[in-house]
């Protein structure tokens, strides 16, 4: 027992170093010399209070999607739909906010139905993909996938359409906000507690829950083998429709704290690929909750820092997507290795 | 006018090629049994790749020769991930869709908005000047007609021949497949492999041909992968009826470019993505024969009704080889 | 042709599934292989035919030594195996069934194939459209173009596996007629069945195998009692029986008719008293599995009415009877009763009542160690289930019926463990009988029929006897049931 943990450990290790190997030689391909390519990038990280501040506001969606997905993969499921919820998130919280600014509601109940609003817009969406899937046999990657990108058309129309600025409508999104309707943030930057609080608290809710309570139990009994479950008495459909409400409830927060937090302001692309990288780090833990916090930081630390080597070498940001990938790339294909390792010997 | 029209369908069917390939290539493919997840990736970096390599040597050939490597080599490792190391083809294609999306943005930067190589038209003689058909079909450029070449030549393979058959097997009974003589996961790498191949023509066939130039994330490719998958599922893994898909496709957003003028207050890039909820639409449609509500829907209509509408759902079902996705152990 | 074997031995793990069998069988004769569920009888045949391969032993056709490494193999040498299950493709058409395998140019001639099948077609009196689909053909036609293809590949020796399950009566007659035509061309025959009646009628010859090995063979003709004796070892001997059966009925069945695809079956009534055990005997798939799905839910009726507890269930979910206090065990241990991942102690507090929002992982590793403990379970709070063995995986499920309970129905309860298990796991079924529970359960074994249950049904393809007395039976007359003999007192009721 022992031993296969420290197997393990090393497979893990290996994975890592080769990750880092790969993307070591693919630096030197690009021309880019490694070191201090990978110098920038923790600096561009860590190197000013400015820097950690921008990792700590990306840090934060990427927080709740991850629990999202570590709620829908307990459950057996492919939530690649979550860009989508997320998206949606940001458009009911957009719409919560345009509903009540201009009554004499008080600002911090705005707010609050704002950040309802993007939870209620992300379960939806999720209800929807959940809904093809048991009721249509439309798997969810695919119906997913599609509401994805049918989300991103009902931003961009609703940007340029009905919610453009007056004047004329524009990629960088609707009109701002007034200021009594932000997320109150720390001062002079985008960075706020609330939004933080509420991502670690859903982090904290999904590992008590896929831990200790009988939802999670069941959840994790249906994702596993769901003739089972049923045979056991729990009624399985209902749950993977659970699953996806929860997911998305999650994804929609992210998108609303990016619109009251961090944009003040619906934009195209508001979900910026936090809900794939979410899939990513779910994968690279082993869906185990525990882990979510210091990898999630890790990946919104490698994001961050990547653009400096944007700014600093001309290389592509995307190169932080490269080292991601590629580690979940070889994390995988490691655990197959040593399945394959442990059963030979 | 009728001209305009003409030359615009014409238009449709060369925009189609990329995901034709896309297509058929992962038709092959998921007829072996392996699900290539990694299309969307594939088709960046084959079009990034595709062009810098066109661009360094001014040649097309080597162009489209290095996208299919490049779709080679990212099937490669999805068949060596699910075949060889038992991991979920679902999980490695994914995120290889993202390894060679974010590969592709990183590595391209030196290419981005340069000039390069595009393919030529080159109209057929005497077959151009065909009405109507001519302007259609035979005034387009090679890598078109070797869209509608592969359309063809993928069916013949599939229904036609002994390993078509052979491949049709492997991916629907893989047990029956290797009592009749299958070496089914050196078959499933082999496809796998020809699938990625074929797929990473869509690249090139993009930034050498109908969207020339690499542009980083403006190039404007990220999604149509995705879309591809769909349409093999719509296409019933029939090399024809992907096809089918694919041009419906291209119609669809030519004619949300079309009709852009006379809609005023529609942004241009909604009538871009009109065919996903078109393309949900008819994944429900396809699959929810099986579903057992409908099921018990239908068992509950008049015999009369129940005849025509299980009619009408088995007209539009699409199987999937039974073995999709699943790994093959000998006993 | 002649096949030998030659002291073959094959083992999985601990199961010595062939051992050290020898068997010569002469060119243009019918062999019958007989043998219980899990006998050897598929080992035996899968290396004979390339699937698998021996450990040891030799084979020879024809006095020559061959090694046969793969299907492929097989077919070269001339030896085909037709499948329970026939190993086809059910969405491609017939000729591309037949072609798909078959050695030759790129671009196969399929008007000369469909022609070739056509001619198979005439010589044997089958009808099978080369341009039809697999999927539309019953299953007696797909072994009829399972027989025609591997006659095309050119073998001279066929091993058919359990070919009567499945095919209707006629279909039967027309099989071994083909059968016996093709033992009359000089083509070896391999038969293999649990059905003593078709071995009967069919055979020139026949080995019966128990448990891994080959325990005698005999030749026409055929003493069925002795052929028991063989197939269920010498002689079964009881021991110390009891009824629980109290007054009161749990489970009443009236005029039910239920199908799947394959099987229809009707006319079913019964009346379960409380604490009483009914055992279902039959062939696998002869209308046992129909019935007790239906007894819960799982199969929803196509006529009769389900009453449980005087509660008019038919046509509720499963879910409903659970709270009824019915459950049912099915024999896929892992694939429909555990969850491979989950440990026991999980398991456990799933099967139990939700008491709340937070599981109280105290009193769940309480609960579990007293049920491992009670159930004799080798394993940890902590084990996850697919660490365990089959016998304690057995005991896991049962370790999860919740008290009360007032109907357990069970597939397979004890098949697959070894003896002390199995006593063991009656013994704690007895009990539950004790508090009032009723149980049905299916079985192949006869002697754990006639030794646990108060009334035995016996199941043949879609029939069922009236529920009848376990103590006025024998293995004999249960195997005669069984295997679709002495089945006529009922048939007149049957069609009235």
């Amino acid at each position: 027992m022992k031993k296969n943990i420290w197997i393990n450990l090393g497979f893990q290790a290996g994975a890592f170093l080769l990750a880092l190997l790969i993307t070591t030689l693919i630096l030197i391909f690009a021309g880019a010399p490694p070191l201090k390519a990978y110098g920038s990038i923790l600096s561009g990280a860590f190197g000013s209070q400015k820097n950690l501040i921008a990792v700590l506001i990306s840090w934060s969606p990427l927080l709740l999607t991850t629990a999202g997905v570590l709620i829908t993969f307990a459950a057996g499921l492919w939530n690649i739909g979550i860009e989508g919820q997320m998206t949606l998130g940001a458009i009911f919280a957009t719409w919560g906010l345009r509903l009540f600014q201009d009554t004499n509601v008080s600002p911090a109940l705005i707010i609050a139905i704002g950040l309802l609003f993007g939870m209620a817009g992300g379960a939806l969406w999720a209800a929807l993909a959940g809904a093809l899937k048991t009721f249509g046999g439309v798997n969810e990657i695919f119906g997913g996938l599609g509401l994805n990108f049918v989300a991103t058309a009902l931003t961009i129309y609703l940007v340029f359409g009905p919610w453009k600025r007056p004047g004329v409508g524009s990629m960088s999104g609707t009109k701002p906000f007034d200021e009594k309707l932000w997320l109150s943030t720390l001062p002079g930057t985008a960075l706020s507690p609330w939004g933080i609080g509420l991502s670690i608290l859903a982090v904290i809710v999904v590992f008590i829950l896929l831990r200790g309570t009988y939802f999670g139990l069941k959840l994790k009994a249906v994702g596993k083998n769901m003739r089972s479950a049923f045979m056991l008495g729990v009624p399985t459909w209902q749950y993977s429709m659970f699953a996806f409400l929860l997911c998305g409830a999650f994804a929609g927060l992210a998108g609303a704290i990016q619109v009251e937090a961090v944009y003040h302001r619906l934009l195209p692309n508001i979900s910026n690929g936090y809900g794939f990288l979410g899939l990513l780090v779910a994968m690279l833990i082993n869906y185990q909750a525990i882990w979510v916090i210091p990898i999630a930081f890790f990946f919104a630390a490698l994001n961050v820092g990547s653009i400096q080597l944007q700014i600093v070498h001309k290389m592509d940001s995307s190169f932080a997507g490269v080292l991601q990938d590629l580690l979940v790339l070889l994390i995988l294909l490691g655990q197959g290795a040593r399945e394959r390792l442990l059963k030979k010997a | 006018m009728d001209n305009v029209i003409l030359i615009g369908l014409a238009g449709v069917l060369a925009a189609a090629a990329p995901v034709l390939f896309a297509v058929v290539g992962e038709t092959i493919t998921e007829r072996a049994g392996v699900i290539n997840l990694s299309l969307n990736g594939t088709i960046l970096l084959s079009a990034m790749s595709g062009f810098a390599a066109a661009y360094k040597t001014q040649s097309l050939l080597v162009g489209f020769l290095v996208g299919m490597l490049v779709g080679a080599i990212v099937a490669f490792v999805v068949a060596f991930g699910s075949i060889a190391l038992r991991q979920s083809q679902v999980a490695i294609g994914f995120v290889l869709a993202l390894t060679a999306r974010d590969l592709a943005y990183f590595l391209g930067v030196p290419y981005m908005n340069v000039p390069g190589p595009t393919l030529p038209g080159l109209p057929l003689p005497l077959l151009k000047d065909i009405p109507v058909l001519g302007t259609l079909f035979f005034r387009q450029n090679a890598i078109t007609y070797l869209s509608f070449l592969l359309i063809l030549a993928a069916w013949i393979w599939l229904f036609r021949t002994r390993p078509g058959l052979m491949l049709q097997g492997v991916g629907e009974r893989p047990a029956a497949a290797f009592v009749r003589g299958a070496n089914v996961n050196r078959l499933r790498y082999l496809y796998t492999i020809i699938g990625g191949a074929i797929a990473g023509l869509a690249g090139p066939a993009y930034t050498l041909s109908i969207k020339p130039g690499w542009m980083g994330t403006q190039t404007g490719l990220d999604g149509v992968g995705w879309i591809a998958l769909a349409i093999t599922i719509f296409g019933g893994w029939n090399p024809w009826r992907g096809a089918l898909g694919a041009y419906l496709f291209a119609l669809l957003q030519w004619l949300g470019l079309v009709l852009q003028p006379n809609l005023p207050n529609i942004p241009s890039q909604v009538l871009q993505v009109a065919p996903f909820p078109l393309m949900i639409l008819t994944l429900l449609l396809v699959n929810v024969g099986d579903a057992e509500w409908v099921q018990r829907w239908l068992a509950s209509m008049p015999d009369k009704t129940r005849r025509l509408a299980v009619k009408a759902l088995r007209a539009m079902r699409a199987s999937p080889p039974a073995a999709l996705g699943t790994t093959f152990e000998r006993d | 042709m002649k096949v030998e074997l030659r002291n073959i031995h094959k083992r999985f793990g601990k199961v010595h599934a062939s051992n050290d069998i020898a068997l010569t069988i002469p060119a243009g004769t019918i062999q019958g292989i007989l043998g219980e569920n899990g006998a050897g009888k598929s080992t035996l045949m899968k290396i004979l035919s390339g699937f698998i391969q021996a450990d040891s032993g030799e084979i020879l056709l024809d006095d020559r030594q061959v090694s046969i490494k793969s299907p492929a193999d097989a077919i070269q040498l001339g030896i085909g195996m037709l499948h329970q299950d026939p190993l086809d493709f059910p969405p491609m058409r017939l000729v591309d069934n037949f072609l798909l395998g078959h050695a030759g140019g790129l671009f196969p001639n399929h008007k000369e194939v469909a022609w070739d099948i056509q001619k198979l077609n005439a010589q044997f009196g089958f009808a099978l459209d080369p341009e039809a689909y697999v999927d539309s053909l019953t299953v007696g036609e797909r072994q009829q173009l399972e027989i025609l293809r591997l006659l095309w590949l050119g073998a001279r020796v066929l091993i058919l596996d359990e070919p009567t399950t499945g095919i209707s009566a006629s279909q039967k007659t027309k099989l071994f007629e083909t059968l016996r035509k093709l033992a009359e061309q000089g083509k070896t025959i391999i038969f293999v069945s649990h059905k003593l009646e078709d071995v009967d009628v069919l055979c020139h010859k026949v080995a019966v195998l128990t448990a891994g090995k080959l325990m005698g063979e005999m030749n026409p003709p055929f003493d069925q009692k002795k052929l028991v004796e063989l197939m269920f070892g010498k002689e079964i001997s009881l021991g110390e029986r009891y009824s629980a059966a109290a007054e009161g009925a749990t489970l009443t069945l009236r005029d039910l008719a239920v199908e799947d695809a394959r099987l229809q079956l009707s006319n079913v009534n019964l009346e379960l008293r409380a604490g009483e055990v009914v055992g279902l005997a039959g062939m696998e798939g002869s209308g046992q599995g129909l019935f007790i799905r239906a007894c819960c839910g799982l199969l929803r009726p196509v006529h009769g009415k389900v009453t449980l507890n005087h509660l008019d269930l038919t046509g509720k979910s499963y879910h409903v009877y659970k709270q009824n206090g019915a459950t049912f065990l099915p024999a896929s241990r892992m694939e429909e009763g555990l969850v491979p991942g989950l440990t026991l102690t999980e398991h456990f507090i799933l099967a139990e009542e939700t008491q709340g929002v937070f599981i109280n992982q105290e009193r769940g590793l309480v609960l579990a160690e007293e049920r491992i403990r009670s159930f004799n379970i080798r394993g940890t709070p902590t084990s996850v289930v697919e660490s365990l063995s089959g016998g304690n995986q057995q005991r896991a499920l049962l370790a999860l019926l919740r008290t009360p309970l007032s109907l357990i129905l069970l597939e397979h309860p004890t098949r697959g463990l070894d003896i002390e298990s199995a006593i063991y796991i009656w013994g704690k079924l007895k009990e539950r009988c004790k508090q009032g529970s009723s149980i049905v359960f299916a079985s192949s074994d006869l002697e754990e029929l006639l030794q646990y249950s108060d009334r035995v049904i016996v199941f043949y393809s879609g029939k069922s006897t009236p529920p009848l007395d376990a103590r006025s039976l024998t293995a004999g007359k249960l195997g005669e049931l069984i295997g679709g003999a002495g089945w006529d007192e009922w048939e007149t009721e049957q069609s009235a």
